[in-house]
């Protein structure tokens, strides 16, 4: 027991000097202000936090929120299905299933995403064939929407979703749907009465990942949304590196961890009051 | 008797290995049946046949009449206990044992009753809003006992429902399932590798062997009566005393009789084999007295009650005798 601790120091030491430490000097520097030339000064103040309560930050992060919301919703009806289909196949194919779905993986994000714009854009792929097709005759407008956001967005983070989903079916007791069927069930009530609820706890693992994932995306809106397309990721990354005001890029950083904080204990709260889910949904987080 | 379920040249393969080669058998209204042998027998795959979770490669299966063969399991009028239980996790007892109910339709009070009745059945009211995680074995084994019989089932199929249980525990619910299917008079099919739990419960018993019945009949019958070696192995301690024309006598152990070397009472037959004793072992209401024979390798076993004259010792020499009555002989 005694060593069994020992052995845990070396992962506390690297967290708190490379996790702890940063976001401690985040949340000094969101109380700071910025000098002309971008440099921090530290003299305490609210006016960052002050100035994210403007209509123009409001109203972006309400759109990055939606966005999440969206982007989790079309991530479990897409990985869902998947997931179950990889878990109903012969044991042998499950795993050549699931390094399919991590594939993508293997190739840079930024060269992924670009790969879309290949794809969508204007004299894409995707419009080149249609047009070859005859189905259209002018190029359609796929890039540079809410739209294309959205694609790029459940692309990235489907596999997020699937596996979980895909842990939680395969442990799935068959047995359970098997007395189910003895007890009367169609499959596809078996599947809504047994299934659907014991999975749950998968869902929301995945549904956590994902959430909290596209909230903080920006190489998607940045390269498939352009200008109009922005989220709070963007003007985080925006206020590092373009604006040079540190100080306010980490009052929008605090602000947006807490509120990501606050929804998912709100998630949690809500699947505890269903019963039953709660023990195995704790479990999984 | 009226038939309940009939099974008709029934043949399962699995990935090219035959596990019931060709099994006819008729099981009657009302009655406690049990498919007993060794794991890997078929009696289970049989079982799960008859419950629909299972179809025969060749053959029919008759329930109450009617050819279900190909039915699915949510369309015959029996119900199975599985051996784990296989309790809805996320559904407490209540919930539990009214799944059945809620699929087949059943209107709201007819339901109460019929869950009523059964939690009281199962000794279950003080657990009705206790999920399955937060339960011995025992309390839900009867939730799942429960859950099957709040359907009335035409038959109720049992699939070794006691194995996970101990042995004080697992006597305790062979009784009780004993009296609850004669109280219900509902049709029991019971699997079980156990034999002594399978002379116990049944009225009839089909003793199979690789996919095979060996013999089927009563309990009695089957202990006195063997009809194979493997039967007779299989139920009881058993002696075999191979004869000169390649048949085998089987002997069980309460029925052979010891006596000194050279004693010849009148009042029993001449004892038939002589040896020594190698081994006696206490078993409570017994002695297991192991005695090596004369010019052979082979040991015989027989029990010796307490108010039997004699408190034998290893190293004794002694007769073995018998009365005709109690031989059996068997021919493979």
């Amino acid at each position: 027991m005694k060593s069994g601790k020992l052995m845990v120091l070396p992962t506390l030491g690297w967290l708190s000097l490379f996790f702890a430490v940063p976001l401690l000097i985040v949340v000094v520097v969101s109380f700071a202000a910025r000098s002309a030339y971008g440099q921090v000064i530290f003299n305490f103040s609210f006016a960052n936090y002050t100035r994210i309560t403007e209509s123009l930050y409001l109203s972006i992060f309400a759109q990055t929120f939606v966005v999440a919301i969206i982007t989790t919703l079309f991530t479990i009806i897409m990985a869902y299905p998947l997931a179950y289909y990889i878990a109903s196949l012969p044991k042998k194919w499950q795993q050549p299933g699931l390094i399919l779905v991590m594939v993508p993986f293997w190739i840079n994000f930024l060269i992924r995403s670009y790969a879309w714009v290949i794809i969508l854009r204007s004299q894409g792929v995707l419009n080149t064939i249609l047009m070859k097709l005859g189905l259209i005759t002018v190029p359609l407008q796929f890039l540079y929407n809410d739209t294309a956001v959205l694609i790029g967005m459940v692309y990235s983070l489907l596999p997020f979703m699937v596996l979980p989903i895909y842990v939680s079916i395969e442990q799935l007791d068959r047995r359970l749907l098997e007395a189910a069927s003895d007890l009367g069930a169609s499959p596809f009530t078996a599947f809504r009465k047994i299934t659907l609820p014991l999975t749950m706890p998968g869902v929301a693992a995945g549904t956590i990942l994902v959430f909290i994932s596209s909230l903080g995306m920006f190489i998607v809106p940045d390269v498939m949304g352009g200008a109009r397309s922005a989220l709070i990721g963007n003007v985080i990354q925006n206020q590092f590196l373009a604006a040079r005001d540190w100080p306010f890029g980490s009052a929008l950083s605090i602000v947006l961890a807490v509120m990501s904080l606050v929804l998912i204990i709100l998630y949690y709260k809500a699947l505890a009051g269903q019963k039953g889910g709660s023990k195995n949904a704790q479990n999984m987080a | 008797m009226e038939e309940m379920v009939r099974v008709e040249g029934i043949k399962k393969v699995f990935d090219d290995t035959v596990v019931i080669p060709d099994l006819s058998l008729t099981i009657n209204d009302g009655e406690f049946l049990t498919l007993l042998g060794p794991s890997g027998c078929g009696k289970t795959t049989l079982l799960r046949m008859i419950a629909g979770l299972e179809t025969p490669t060749e053959g029919h299966i008759y329930l109450d009449g009617k050819e279900v063969t190909s039915l699915p399991p949510y369309k015959r009028d029996v119900n199975m206990v599985f051996q784990n239980y296989a309790l809805f996790p996320h559904m407490d007892v209540e919930e539990n044992i009214r799944f059945g109910l809620k699929m087949k339709n059943v209107p709201a009070d007819e339901q109460n009753r019929r869950v009523e009745k059964l939690l009281e059945l199962t000794h279950l009211e003080k657990l009705r809003h206790r999920y399955p995680s937060e339960m011995s074995g025992g309390q839900q084994q009867r939730v799942a006992i429960a859950r099957a019989l709040v359907n009335n089932p035409k038959v109720l199929l049992l699939d070794e429902p006691l194995g996970a249980l101990d042995y004080q525990l697992r006597k305790k619910l062979q009784i009780e399932l004993k009296n609850l299917q004669r109280q219900l008079g509902i049709t029991f099919i019971f699997v079980t590798h156990d034999q002594e739990e399978a002379l116990t419960m049944s009225d009839r018993i089909v003793v199979m062997n690789d996919g095979l019945i060996e013999q089927d009949d009563t309990p009695g019958n089957l202990y006195h009566k063997p009809l194979t070696r493997f039967v007779a192995k299989f139920i009881g301690e058993t002696n075999f005393l191979e004869q000169e024309d390649g048949s085998t006598n089987v002997m069980r152990p309460e029925k052979l009789n010891l006596c000194p070397e050279g004693f010849h009472g009148s009042d029993h037959p001449e004892p038939k084999l002589f040896g020594t004793i190698s081994d006696v072992i206490f078993y409570g209401t017994i002695d297991k007295v192991f005695v090596q024979l004369d010019g052979s390798d082979q040991k015989v076993v027989a029990y010796q009650y307490f108010d039997d004259i004699k408190k034998w010792q290893a190293g004794e020499r002694v007769g073995i005798w018998w009365y005709p009555q109690d031989e059996v002989v068997v021919h493979k």
